[in-house]
């Protein structure tokens, strides 16, 4: 008899694992193990729409419902804690025992925690919907909200914080905000919205000290400047949850280290989202690891294809998107492999920025513009990378030329 | 029956793309295929209600913009996660360069 798929981790990745294999037509167990109380939901809206709801409610994949109907086991409220490998088993934290035929590994990440003593229960981070709850509870008229780190958590948190009425400031110890994979020129126009909002930005300054006595916290900055908030949320980025692969023995290398399958060295053991790094075809196998709802999404029903034998490689182009205010970011490539930029304007202030390497190939799009004014092009841009196209600069930054007939080309 | 209702002028739409039509506090989204047929769908994802209008027709495949949902547009079919609630689709004839959409 089939001892299974086992699937460690119920977020978006783990949740479309086991979904695909059902919907491939696999018939024997599939046990979906997850660390909080809910069935897979999406963590998108944590930051976005579910922060400025009155009342937040999870976005499930699957509901207990739906999990039920289609003989999906969730065990929820449980770690996984050893792999036996060799007997082909799961240690859950609960003293149960799974034992699997193939594995997948969809722990995800986990935010980075700020290092440093002074850290209270005022000092807070986002990843799962309790944290989402916890935080919108103090976001209101009248509160004072530090947030830590100028990536996207943090902006997002800071727009929806400015939207219920919260005093913001932003602390960024690089020159910019969004420094890691956004172009400048982009970069400055989120800048602008924040401070439109009423938004303080500090950039250049890094943290000297944090002192959070449980009802107030003190961040005093490098250069001497101090901020007091009622609340201090921490977004300086996420890293791999590696230990259980680790302690199993399996290679980490920024994250549990998989092939072009999703792979990792153990052939019945795979990886997929957040927690894995893998070699992206379309830049030459160079070797990342992307923190991305969509390849979440795309690497969890790609794992559940190579767990039944499709041996199929993985050739997505990364894409990831950002909702601040009214305007919507939209990345699709890899930014860091481009040597030249081309901008095409589309109107209403919407702009694409095109990547392209030395070689004249388009390598990313990077896009910015009130609600979804440059999801179109990205798309297309997309559709671009993956074919390795060398489309002509011109045509790229003339608004007279469709970038649809760049693709047939 | 309901009546048909002018959308759009044909010209109005390029070949393989769609437009956005507000109709009696309703939006839709009207479809011109690669082979010059109309087709009408609700406008709105039926993921997270943003409007396809502003997304990218592929052959018979409009695709949400926000999220990638797809859905064949000339069945309202969707087409794998995230999306898995079928769009509505509605009634679509060119009448004197008009394209007319009748609104159930």
């Amino acid at each position: 008899m089939a001892r299974g798929m086992v699937i460690v981790g119920a977020g978006e990745c783990g949740g479309r694992a086991a979904l695909a294999l059902r919907d491939l037509g696999y018939e024997g167990p599939v046990t979906l193990v997850g660390d909080e109380p809910h069935p897979p939901y999406e963590r998108p809206p944590l930051s976005k729409d579910a922060m400025v709801s009155d009342a937040p409610e999870i976005r499930a994949i699957a509901s207990d419902e739906v999990l039920a109907e289609k003989s999906i086991r969730h065990i929820h409220s449980v770690q996984a804690v050893a792999i036996d490998r060799e007997a082909h088993k799961v240690r859950l934290s609960d003293g149960s025992v799974l034992p699997y035929d193939k594995l997948l590994l969809a722990t995800g990440s986990t935010p980075r925690k700020l290092p440093m003593p002074g850290l209270g229960r005022r000092c807070v981070y986002l990843r799962t919907f309790a944290d989402a709850l916890a935080i919108r509870a103090h976001l209101r008229a009248g509160r004072r909200v530090a947030i830590v780190g100028g990536g996207f958590i943090g902006l997002e948190l800071a727009a929806a914080a400015r939207k219920l009425g919260a005093a913001v400031t932003v602390i960024e110890a690089q020159p910019r905000i969004l420094m890691r994979g956004v172009p400048a020129e982009i970069a400055e126009i989120i800048h602008d919205a924040h401070v439109a909002e009423g938004v303080d930005i500090l950039c250049c300054d890094g943290i000297a000290s944090i002192a959070d006595d449980g009802n107030e916290v003190r961040v005093t900055l490098a250069g001497g400047r101090e901020i007091v908030a009622d609340l201090a949320i921490i977004g300086i980025g996420a890293v791999p949850v590696t230990g259980l692969a680790a302690e199993a023995g399996l290679v980490i290398d920024n994250g549990i280290a998989v092939d072009a399958e999703l792979r990792t060295g153990d052939p019945d053991i795979f990886a997929a989202g957040d927690c894995c790094s893998f070699p992206l075809a379309v830049y030459g196998g160079r070797r990342v690891r992307l923190e991305a709802w969509r390849n979440a999404q795309e690497q969890g029903a790609l794992a559940a294809r190579n767990m039944l034998g499709a041996g199929e490689a993985h050739a997505a182009v990364p894409w990831f998107w950002s909702d601040q205010y009214g305007l919507s970011l939209q990345i699709a490539g890899l930014a860091d492999e481009g040597r030249s930029i081309v901008r095409r304007d589309l109107g209403d202030g919407a702009f694409i920025l095109f990547h392209l390497a030395e070689d004249g190939r388009l390598v990313a799009a990077s896009g910015i513009g009130p609600g979804n004014a440059v999801a179109r092009d990205i798309r297309l841009a997309e559709m671009l990378i993956a074919k390795r196209a060398q489309p002509a600069p011109e045509a790229l930054g003339s608004q007279a030329i469709k970038l649809k007939s760049l693709l047939a080309a | 029956m309901s009546d048909w209702v002018a959308a759009c002028a044909a010209g109005d739409i390029d070949e393989e793309d769609v437009m956005r039509f507000d109709h009696g506090g309703r939006t839709f989204a009207i479809y011109r295929s690669p082979d010059d047929e109309y087709f009408a769908t609700d406008g709105l994802c039926t993921h997270e209600k943003v409007h396809l209008a502003d997304g990218l027709v592929m052959d018979d495949i409009i695709e949400c913009p926000k999220h990638n949902g797809r859905f064949n547009y000339k069945t309202g079919d969707a087409r794998g996660a995230p999306v898995c609630v079928n769009l509505r689709t509605y009634p679509v004839k060119v009448d004197a360069g008009k394209v007319l959409v009748q609104i159930g």
